[in-house]
């Protein structure tokens, strides 16, 4: 009882909020209402019993990525409101219908096939969190290594793509410094 | 209709799925579309919590926790990608990005 009152009312939550992040013209809005979708998709983890996933998700989607996103619109013009592709909407509608029944059946395929069994069972008397570092330091152990040397690369990809000129900061130059910059930088602009 | 069931979640990520699938579609600014395939791989997520709850296996939580992995470091990269574009171009419109169409 419980159970379905939650599902139905986070399936709304999560379809309304991702409906906005979808629709709306201003990039604002569109990043507080995935932040909160994030926030109630993780309510399906625990529901599902995926403690340690629902924190996961929390910490790194709400926490982590939307921290991200958030320093990333400084460096954009967010006050404008977003300009939409002129397209026939009928043939967007239709493509996505189309590709969104086509992953049912993908997804459906093999559970129709009742030859599913399971390869790491839940272990009795052990929480969530217990047989999620069970399974991931002995059978993933080489994904979760390469996962890490993964967000490594990104970071190091990140700091070195955005940190460019990061070392000078404008308030605390002169007048005629700033000035300068410019227009070495419109010199290099129109060189290139 | 009270009993939540395996399909019930699956026809639930299908909905987020085609939601975000319209987002990628009409969107012509990149950060929104970037809003759209963090939809994507959310609801994917939630089939695979689904899946991994019904069946009583742990396969599922595992694809899940690396496809977070993979959307946080996706992020990271496409975010310096799209500043470095907007110095150089001020704008981070999808149809100035169209120099290489030959």
């Amino acid at each position: 009882m419980f159970e379905a009152v939650a599902f139905y009312l986070f399936a709304f939550l999560t379809i309304a909020m991702f409906y906005i992040t979808v629709t709306t013209s201003q990039a604002l809005y569109a990043l507080t209402a995935l932040a909160a979708g994030m926030i109630f998709i993780s309510a399906f983890f625990f529901i599902l019993g995926a403690d340690f996933l629902g924190a996961i998700q929390i910490v790194v989607y709400s926490g982590a990525v939307m921290a991200l996103y958030s320093f990333g619109m400084m460096f954009f013009d967010t006050t404008r409101e977003v300009k939409e592709r002129q397209g026939n909407s009928a043939v967007v509608l239709g493509l996505s219908i189309i590709s969104a029944i086509l992953v049912v059946v993908i997804f459906a395929t093999p559970i129709i096939s009742d030859n599913i069994t399971a390869l790491y069972p839940v272990t009795e008397g052990a929480g969530n969190t217990q047989e999620v570092g069970m399974v991931l330091f002995t059978k993933y152990l080489v994904p979760f290594e390469l996962a890490a040397v993964m967000l490594l690369v990104a970071m190091v990809a990140g700091i070195v793509l955005a940190g460019k000129k990061m070392d000078l900061s404008l308030t605390l130059m002169k007048e005629h410094e700033i000035r300068m910059m410019r227009e070495e930088d419109k010199n290099k602009k129109v060189l290139s | 209709m009270m009993e939540i069931g395996l399909n019930h979640y699956l026809v639930l990520s299908t909905i987020l799925f085609s939601i975000g699938l319209v987002g990628v579609m009409r969107r012509k600014n990149l950060l929104m579309l970037f809003f759209a395939t963090e939809i994507l791989l959310n609801s994917v997520n939630i089939s695979f919590a689904a899946i991994s709850h019904y069946y009583g296996d742990l396969t599922g939580q595992m694809f899940a926790f690396f496809v977070i992995a993979i959307a946080a470091s996706e992020v990271a990269v496409g975010l310096g990608l799209l500043i470095v574009w907007h110095k150089k171009h001020n704008n981070i419109d999808l149809d100035n990005m169209s120099t290489m169409r030959g």
